[in-house]
């Protein structure tokens, strides 16, 4: 009595089953890594999925550091970075035989948030900062008052990217000094919207995380200026907007966000045609979503990177790097 | 005297009565202005676009049908691997394993560890699928790893309930069959368990149910990318209703938690209406 | 006399391979149960090697993820059990009041109609509970307590409580019924008004049954997930104050899990450790309750 339905679904399972195998590896592209990028990603996906309704791509969180991973072994074929690849990273690329292209999409800067009905702290400096982020401010560093005497004296709620997070690396080598090395005291999440909603509730928190982030969900946030203390980019504190950012007044926290291609998935056309649509369209969709475009000479330079298949990375030294402008990427670029 | 002390006994008693039917109607209704505010959050988006759109950054675009699809096949692939097995082993334990291992421990022991394996949260079996069918089988994550995963998540609740079942079947239909010369398995394949039918629907149905609404063991065994296209084959990545809706409501834009809304007044009403549907079967059955 | 008949033994044959199928299915509990303790066990081993034991349970932070590592136990404990306590402090009295109202009270008529209503709702996904929390009760909590963080303990510890109530409700109400009426109306025999004997006469009496019950719950909030993933927030901190972020054990394993999980690094060996203290303890608390339900089943079965 039960037998037969049971036989029909079997063999709807087998052919299911059979029917797909033979197709799913080719037509699939998967992007992992930061989510600073993944809006960015998102958008490529989603745009290029309408034109070509076939292919199956699928974009994962795991943080630029987790994501590296990923890619390394093979698990990803894109990676999103919001950091040029670290020096252990590229020794184990080199271990794994593991070729890749380094192409820079755009440009971001970290915002630095508080809660809208935060009245009382507007600026802040790099020192400050660094107080309140660094190892040694774990368990001591907890109220406003610490960090500047005429603040009140309420607790300071943080958020933060996690260590796996390519924003993480970054802000703590411009602000602490040395990458990946904080306190470990606060609400951290490789999902920057977890961030946005959680400064975004709460009287007294302070966070950090792409600017984009900050451009989606203006309302709920209020952004704090930065004053770098170095007079070359011009004196007291920049708020991050797309010109001070582009111009480079914006420091430290600005910095090139890339995209890394496998070298062997490269050879898949649907990889090829995918990347290659993704560099031709990235400046229309980084308006959208609050990210900086690099100017078009640049990307005609990464453009030509990717189509003459370049392997590599431009930076000398491996890892984040503070003080990247665009100009200087420009520059980077046209050398190599 | 004696008057006042009854009386006062009385009034507590009526005291009582009221402030716990009272607390009844207060948590039914708490319940209620819930659900209906997810239902008014949600019903905004619910149209046919949402139901068979793919997941967008736009959130007034975005829609669930990976995730529909992912959910039903999850079911569906559940079913069929957990239901036999499942029933299977009650079938072992209730019918052959007590003869044979009457008084022993062993069967003890069995018990015990079928209700040990009920009870243990549904995030440490993410954690076995991540190990076992993710990696060590090299599935990936994929619908195969997801429905293994969940299968052996329910395995034990359909062992439960089936065994009950079994249970609730009288021995004299047994002894009959068996006397009149059929073997064991005749007696259990056209006597037991066509009595025992009921009661180990009203199981499945549970279970399914129950494999619908998880969300914390797909989320370790990787449903949770960015997917906008339907699985093809079993080794796919996949998206599943209740995960999708974990990952909406984590956004902080409001259009994404009014898709959240809809998602979850697609996935409770028929949640809802299939647990009535084992509840009915059970209370039909038990009548019997 | 003779040798069986080919048939017989061939029926013979078939029966042995179908018991012996059934008793492979039997065997799936057995090798899940060796599986889940297995891969626990494993990377459990793996983390104590290079974690001495003692600073596990002592070390007052768990921050493993970071540059300056501390690997105690004791803040994402403190944070599961803070927000089960709300959620019993919610769940249980109620329950067990609502349970005597049915049992004891109600007319046949409510009890038809409220009984599969509990049931059903027990049926509501928690990621449905997490949208709750997280989008209905915080911010109704945030207009009554102003300072309240947007991530807190109380709102997910509540909605847990909503969430674990038609449940706990449904198991005290059965231990109520299995009393049997004959105590009861020796207690109305005796002149006792209905609240008298609920709460001396039958409760005492479904006592193992309710405490069976009782454990069954807390054992479901500490491993439940998704309501204080989506609600609680991810600071693991040492605290007992529920209007600040927190982090159970079940958020943690989710949170390492959305990145990358390397095998054979000590940030992978964290989860499985965790999934450890999980296993165990609810695995304690689930004995525990099955040692009361015996006693209540052979007290009146």
């Amino acid at each position: 009595m039960t037998r037969l339905p049971h036989q029909v679904a079997i063999s709807l399972l087998i052919v299911f089953f059979f029917s797909g195998c033979g197709s799913s590896e080719s037509e699939r592209i998967r992007l992992d890594g930061s989510s600073t990028v993944y809006p960015l990603s998102e958008a490529m996906a989603e745009e290029f999925q309408r034109q070509e309704s076939q292919v199956r791509i699928t974009v994962g969180i795991s943080g630029t550091g987790g994501g590296f991973g990923k890619f390394l072994r093979g698990e990803a074929e894109v990676l999103n970075a919001s950091r040029p690849i670290r020096a252990s990273e590229l020794e184990l690329a080199n271990e794994k035989n593991v070729e890749f292209i380094e192409l820079p999409i755009a440009y971001d800067g970290i915002a630095v948030v508080v809660h809208p009905s935060n009245t009382w702290c507007s600026s802040l400096t790099i020192s400050e900062l660094k107080r309140i982020w660094e190892p040694g401010s774990q368990g001591r560093i907890l109220r406003w008052n610490q960090v500047r005497p005429d603040w009140p004296d309420q607790p300071i709620h943080l958020f933060g990217p996690g260590a796996d997070s390519g924003t993480y690396d970054y802000f703590t080598l411009a602000v602490v000094g040395e990458e990946g090395v904080s306190r470990g005291d606060f609400t951290s999440s490789e999902d920057d919207n977890l961030l946005v909603w959680g400064v975004a509730r709460d009287p007294n928190a302070l966070g950090f995380f792409g600017l984009s982030y900050f451009e989606e969900n203006k309302q709920g946030l209020k952004v704090v200026a930065i004053d770098d203390q170095k007079s070359d980019n011009g004196d007291g504190p920049v708020e991050p907007l797309l010109e001070t950012i582009f111009k480079g007044t914006y420091q430290p926290l600005s910095r090139p966000i890339f995209i890394y291609v496998r070298y062997d998935a490269v050879s898949l056309p649907v990889v090829e045609r995918f990347v290659d649509f993704y560099v031709r369209n990235v400046s229309i969709l980084a308006k959208e979503l609050g990210y900086i475009a690099l100017p078009d000479q640049a990307y005609d330079l990464v453009l030509n990177r990717f189509r003459n298949r370049v392997t590599g990375t431009v930076f000398e030294t491996n890892g984040s790097q503070v003080g990247v402008t665009v100009g200087k990427l420009l520059d980077l670029e046209t050398r190599s | 005297m004696r008057t006042r002390k009854i009386g006062w006994k009385i009034w507590n008693d009526r005291l009582f009565s009221i402030l716990s039917f009272a607390l009844l109607g207060f948590a039914m209704l708490v319940i209620l202005v819930l659900l209906s505010a997810v239902f008014l959050d949600g019903f905004t988006r619910l149209n046919w676009s949402f139901l068979t759109g793919f997941p967008s950054r736009f959130s007034e675009q975005a829609g669930i049908l990976p995730s529909l699809v992912g959910t039903g096949l999850l079911a569906l692939l559940v079913v069929f691997i957990t239901f036999p097995v499942g029933v299977g082993a009650a079938v072992y334990l209730e019918e052959y394993a007590k003869h044979r291992f009457a008084g022993s421990r062993v069967l003890r022991i069995f018990e015990l560890n079928i209700t040990n394996l009920a009870g243990i949260p549904s995030i440490v079996y993410g954690l076995l699928g991540l190990v076992l069918f993710v990696r060590v089988l090299a599935l990936g994550q994929s619908l195969a790893a997801g429905a293994l995963t969940l299968s052996m998540l329910l395995f034990p609740v359909i062992v439960i309930s089936a065994r009950e079942a079994l249970r609730a079947v009288p021995m004299s239909i047994r002894e009959c069959s068996l006397a009149l010369g059929a073997t064991r398995w005749q007696t259990i394949r056209h006597h037991v368990l066509p009595a025992a039918l009921p009661g180990i629907l009203t199981g499945a149905i549970l279970a399914i149910s129950r494999a619908t609404g998880e969300a914390a063991p797909l989320i370790l065994v990787g449903a949770l990318a960015y997917v906008a296209f339907l699985p093809d084959s079993l080794l796919s990545p996949f998206s599943a209703l209740p995960v999708q809706i974990f990952s909406w409501v984590s956004r902080p834009q409001v259009g994404f938690h009014h898709n959240a809304a809809a998602a979850i007044s697609v996935l409770l009403p028929a949640l809802l209406a299939l647990n009535s549907l084992a509840i009915w079967l059970r209370n039909r059955y038990e009548r019997k | 006399m003779g040798k069986p008949s080919r048939k017989l033994r061939g029926f013979q044959f078939r029966e042995f391979l179908i018991e012996f199928l059934l008793a492979l299915c039997a065997l799936v509990s057995v090798l899940a149960t060796i599986a889940i303790i297995g891969v626990l066990v494993f990377e459990t081993i793996l983390f104590f090697r290079n974690i001495p034991v003692g600073s596990f349970f002592t070390d007052l932070q768990w921050t493993p993820l970071f540059s300056e590592k501390h690997f105690g136990i004791l803040p994402l404990l403190s944070g599961t059990f803070l927000i089960t306590t709300i959620a019993m402090m919610v769940a249980l009295p109620s329950g067990l009041c609502i349970a005597v109202c049915l049992s004891e009270y109600a007319p046949a008529s409510v009890r038809k109609v409220v009984k599969p209503c509990l049931e059903i709702l027990a049926g509501i996904p928690t990621v449905v509970f997490g949208y709750f929390a997280l989008l209905l009760v915080t911010p109704f909590l945030q207009n009554l307590l102003p300072g309240l963080s947007g991530f807190n303990a109380l709102s997910p510890g509540i909605v847990m409580g909503i969430m674990i109530l038609p449940w706990a409700t449904s198991l005290s109400d059965d231990a109520l019924q299995a009393v049997p009426t004959d105590l009861r109306e020796a207690a109305y025999a005796l002149g006792s008004t209905r609240l008298q004997t609920s709460f001396r006469v039958v409760i005492p009496a479904a006592f193992s049954g309710i405490t069976a019950a009782f454990f069954l719950a807390v054992a479901r909030a500490i491993g439940e997930t998704m309501i204080v993933t989506i609600a609680a927030g991810q600071q693991a901190k040492l605290t007992i104050n529920p209007l600040e972020p927190a982090q159970t054990m079940t958020a943690y394993i989710v949170q390492v899990s959305l990145g990358d999980t390397e095998a054979g690094t000590i940030e992978y060996q964290t989860v499985f450790v965790i999934g450890m203290t999980l296993f165990v303890l609810t695995l304690l608390l689930n004995l525990v309750s099955e040692h009361f339900k015996k006693r209540f089943q052979e007290a009146y079965q």
